[in-house]
């Protein structure tokens, strides 16, 4: 029996999808959870697993197309079986997503519109060489823009991809215009094109920074005993698992949420939504701009496994593999910039988030304890809050109870 | 060097390798009394006199056929086909028996003979005089086929065809005797089957020979002018092929347009395709476009002739379609 | 003629036959592919006729090649393995039967195209008159050939540069399956050399002794005017044009006529009433002829195939 697979939801946001490549073709064996295609959204390039096993009997859209969501895209039955496009309404095979109820779309800005040249169906145009010279240098020539008649790819596209230093994305298209564009570029200027990466993240913190009322509340913390205890638990980790500082603190800020609900929120409309689980976003850098990967649970989960997600997602962010359960439903983000020698900064809030957290470095600084001067670890972390949710009070006492997990660790390994 | 015409390259590369070897003798229409009709034997007869300048009744199976047979007892016979065109009279001789006696006999004889034709269109023959065949003779493994495109290569490549053991059908062009080129002074001989870069380039590889050489270093240089410098592969030999240079060309440019006189479908091109395809498939940046002649007979009419021929037009567009 | 030479035609005759009718025998066994041409019946024409040639001579014929091959001294034994395809054929195993040839006997082949050898054969002529020498060519082939193109150009370019082309027309009756008189303005075939101008003559096939008499004479007659001369020799053949060949084109009774005049018999006959020979010579020569065949149909069988490599060899002599 035919089953339909549609554009799936990856984002509460998400309202269409763009059909990057077909990574299976019709007539191709398919087995549940083989790739099938790679889809484009504001957050990331996704591969969309089939749900179903059998052949590929139809690709409904051609590459290069925006599709909405739960719109079908392809067809996967027994081999030879016929396939009714118009039957093809059936709603199945959708990724599933941690669907929650409370996540209703906010608004926010809809997804760039394609300007790309048409691309038919059928393997990405690409000349042999350009194909060879690709495949020997990692590139993926679904993010190259062809020249060539039709759109292929040829060689100098390939070798203009290399020279510019972004093997995974060189697009021509022109940025979306930005006010007071009085710039008048000079033959010294170097020209270079936004990924569509960063593009999204300028859209939406445009739409945050213009629309959320942000107040912002620093608390240093004091580090020594997480320093300790940190060392403690890792002397009894293998290598590639030893948990990091961030990880204790994705710890305590999930304890800490839990004790102050209204900063795990969103608003809608007028209303406060209190998310039922505690989601903590950690942003990551990846080439071409920053995604937010998600920790389901966290406040459930132990140091370990934490630690263990979170490496994995990050390691698929920057291999730009990551998968689209990996960066949906966070309920409240942080930031960490410890590794680059930070005293303090302050982070923007991820609509339809109610806040956010930005976490510096963790330094040996002169102290004052019991009236005399010592060394001592301390970071200092700062809070930004949706003020339409939230206020300073309450921000402060996060803050504070945060502490409470932070400078008494051992209440994080319960 | 001295600067000499194709007819004036061919006819001493007659004269000396008569003169350098008795066994060799002319046999064909018109080449005796006459004086050859395109005079490339022009002297011959007073010169060299009725046994070695042969006169031959208007009998190409004759010719081709005594050729063989003087061939295969000794003798090095140069046969003349006035045209190309009417090698089809003797087609059994070129291509069946030729080709063939060495092979079928366990090589107890060689045919040391070479068939000199003209062939080519554009000077308002009709179409049964205007052909360019070169394909079909260059279909038979046991024949060679030579047809340059320059007098240094006419004269070199004609001298080592007359002292080869080997059946050699060595295809002129009625519109070039007058083109003239550079020749090395003293005795040379060319290789039979050796491409040649007859001009280097970096941009797109056109691969040719014959009439299609002096078409294509024309487009070269209107194209050099334009910042497009193509290089250009002369087949020299369509039979044995000698796809190195070609190859080379290709892998440095990945680009190339094939130009012949001959029609498009089942032509030389058709091979030189297939082979770059076969042999540098990795290295392709763009389709390889074929410049020929439209598939019509060729009309009498100047300009419909001129139209249906393969021009330096024709040339310098196909090299910037294939840049796109 | 002398004793030996007519025992020697005798014999040639003998073994001609008797190849034939093994090879007939080895073809429908399967053995023997592609087309195979048998020269039973007209075998006094090619005895006679080669019989009466110098060395220096050029023989070229048609497909119908075993029996000229074994007259000009190829051996049974590389006859039998050139029909088996083997690397002891004097062709390498790559001619086949219709390709004999063996140029160190002046034998150039065993030509498959009708009339395609014949302007090959004043080539000869036109080399060896280059080279100023006085060899002949002697050119057989048969009456279906003298209405083809080649006949034409190859006779009229031998009359017009006096060439030294011994024309031989082995007339017998049927050009494949076609009736002389169905395809051919003339039924008397010397009658073409006249519109050349050119000498001929005419001879009964059948008998071994008169194909030698009139052979001689025209290949005199060649050499010393240095101009061609055509000998019609008319003859019959005893089998179907090749193997395979239903013979719907004659009739039985006909078949049987000419049969009567077994060119063998007549010459068998003829030995024994001239005292030439006793019964026991030509049953001796028979007894020779039948282990000759028998020994080369075994060496042909034992002989190696060609090897692989083979397929690309001689295509070119550089």
């Amino acid at each position: 029996m035919a089953e339909t697979i549609s554009m799936p939801k990856l984002g509460f946001d998400m309202a269409e999808g763009l059909l990057v490549r077909w990574v299976k073709q019709v007539g191709e064996n398919i087995n549940k959870g083989d790739v099938l295609a790679e889809i484009e959204t504001d957050k990331a390039t996704v591969e969309v697993e089939s749900s179903a096993s059998g052949v590929v009997l139809q690709l409904i859209v051609d590459q290069g197309t925006m599709v909405p969501v739960n719109a079908p895209i392809a067809v996967v039955g027994a081999a030879g079986e016929k396939v009714d496009v118009a039957a093809a309404s059936k709603v199945e095979g959708q990724k599933s997503v941690d669907e929650k109820p409370a996540h209703q779309s906010a608004p926010v800005a809809a997804p760039v519109q394609q300007t790309s040249s048409p691309v038919d169906s059928g393997p990405v145009k690409a000349s042999p060489i350009a194909k060879k010279i690709a495949s020997d240098n990692k590139v993926d020539l679904s993010n190259v823009q062809g020249t060539g008649p039709g759109g292929r790819i040829v060689r100098k596209d390939i070798e203009a991809a290399l020279a510019s230093g972004q093997p995974s994305a060189v697009s021509s298209q022109p940025v979306v215009s930005s006010p007071s564009s009085a710039v008048i570029v000079s033959h010294d200027d170097k020209v270079i094109a936004t990924t569509k990466l960063r593009q999204a993240i300028g859209r939406r913190l445009v739409e945050s920074k213009t629309t959320i009322p942000h107040f912002y509340v620093t608390h240093e913390y004091k580090m020594d005993a997480l320093m300790d205890m940190r060392k403690q638990v890792n002397a009894y980790l293998p290598d590639n698992e030893k948990v990091s500082v961030n990880d204790f603190i994705l710890k305590g800020v999930a304890l800490s949420l839990r004790q102050f609900p209204n900063l795990n929120a969103t608003l809608k409309g007028t209303d406060i939504i209190q998310f039922g689980h505690v989601n903590v976003g950690v942003a990551v850098t990846v080439p071409g701009g920053l995604m937010t990967v998600v920790v389901k649970d966290t406040d459930q989960k132990t140091l370990r496994q934490i630690s263990g997600e979170v490496k994995a997602m990050a390691g698929r962010a920057r291999d730009g593999k990551v998968k689209p359960e990996d960066v949906d439903g966070s309920t409240f983000s942080t930031s960490n910039l410890g590794m680059y020698d930070v005293e303090e900064f302050i982070a923007i809030v991820n609509p339809p988030e109610a806040g956010i957290l930005a976490i510096s470095s963790a330094r040996e600084i002169p102290i004052v304890e019991n009236g005399q001067v010592k060394a001592g670890w301390r970071m200092k972390a700062t809070i930004s809050v949706d003020h339409r949710v939230s206020d300073g009070a309450e921000a402060a006492q996060f803050m504070q109870a945060l502490a409470g997990f932070l400078e008494n660790p051992v209440r994080m390994l319960v | 060097m001295a600067k000499i015409t194709m007819r004036e390259a061919i006819s001493q590369a007659l004269m000396e390798e008569m003169d350098r070897d008795p066994a060799v003798f002319i046999m064909g229409e018109e080449v005796g009394v006459w004086g050859g009709t395109y005079a490339v034997t022009k002297g011959f007869y007073d010169k060299y006199g009725a046994a070695r300048v042969k006169d031959t009744p208007i009998a190409e199976n004759a010719i081709i056929g005594g050729a063989i047979g003087a061939a295969m007892v000794g003798q090095r016979p140069v046969a003349e086909l006035m045209t190309i065109n009417f090698g089809f009279s003797a087609m059994d001789y070129i291509v069946n028996q030729a080709p063939k006696l060495h092979y079928m006999f366990g090589g107890q004889f060689t045919l040391p003979m070479v068939i000199r034709a003209v062939g080519g269109g554009g000077r308002q023959l009709g179409a049964t005089h205007s052909q360019t065949p070169d394909a079909i003779f260059a279909h038979f493994p046991g024949l060679k086929v030579v047809s340059p495109g320059t007098p240094e290569d006419a004269k070199g490549l004609l001298k080592s065809a007359i002292r080869s053991n080997d059946p050699i059908l060595f295809i002129e062009h009625a519109t070039m005797y007058q083109v003239r080129g550079e020749v090395p002074e003293g005795e040379y001989t060319i290789p039979i089957g050796k491409s040649k870069i007859q001009r280097a380039g970096k941009d797109v590889t056109i691969v040719t020979y014959c009439k299609g050489l002096e078409l294509s270093m024309k487009a070269a240089d209107e194209l050099s002018k334009q910042g497009i410098e193509v290089e250009v592969v002369d087949l020299r030999t369509l039979r044995p092929l000698d796809m190195e240079p070609v190859l080379e060309s290709f892998k440095k440019t990945n680009r190339a347009v094939v130009v012949e006189e001959g029609w498009k479908s089942y032509g030389v091109g058709s091979e030189i395709v297939s082979r770059i395809y076969e042999e540098a498939f990795d290295y392709v940046d763009a389709p390889i476009i074929r410049v020929a002649q439209k598939e019509v007979p060729l009309p009498y009419n100047r300009t419909l002739e001129q139209a249906a021929l393969p021009q330096v037009a024709d040339i310098t567009a196909a090299v910037k379609e294939v840049l796109k | 003629m002398k004793k030996e030479q007519l025992l020697d035609l005798y014999y040639q005759m003998v073994l001609i036959r008797r190849v034939e009718e093994r090879g007939a025998e080895l073809y429908q066994a399967g053995k023997i592919g592609g087309f195979m041409h048998l020269y039973i019946g007209q075998e006094a024409v090619s005895t006679g006729l080669i019989a009466a040639r110098e060395e220096r001579d050029r023989v070229i014929t048609a497909y119908r090649d075993h029996g000229v091959a074994l007259n000009c001294g190829i051996s049974a034994n590389e006859v039998m393995a050139e029909l088996l395809g083997k690397a002891t054929g004097m062709s390498k195993g790559k001619g086949g039967s219709m390709h004999m040839a063996d140029t160190s006997k002046n034998m150039w082949g065993g030509h498959a195209i009708v009339g395609g050898h014949l302007p090959i054969a004043s080539g000869f002529a036109i080399g060896d008159q280059y080279a100023g020498n006085d060899n002949v060519t002697i050119c057989m082939f048969g009456d279906g050939a003298t209405n083809i193109g080649y006949f034409h150009e190859a006779l009229n370019i031998a009359k017009t540069w006096g060439l030294r082309v011994l024309w031989v027309c082995e007339n017998n009756q049927y050009g494949m399956g076609t009736a002389v008189d169905r395809a051919s303005a003339v039924t008397e075939i010397r009658q073409k050399a006249e519109g050349y101008g050119m000498k001929n003559g005419q001879v009964d096939g059948m008998d071994v002794t008169k194909v030698y008499e009139a052979a001689k004479e025209a290949i005199d007659y060649v050499r010393k005017e240095g101009q061609p001369y055509l000998l019609e020799i008319d003859t019959y053949r005893f089998r179907g044009h090749s193997m395979g060949d239903p013979e719907r084109y004659r009739k039985a009774e006909e078949v049987k006529k000419w049969q009567e005049n077994d060119p063998i018999g007549i010459f068998n006959k003829y030995l024994l009433d001239k005292k030439v020979a006793t019964r026991k010579n030509l049953d001796e020569i028979e007894a020779r002829v039948e282990e000759e065949v028998v020994k080369a149909v075994e060496f042909a069988e034992a002989s190696p195939e060609p090897a692989m490599e083979e397929l690309f060899t001689d295509i070119y002599a550089d």
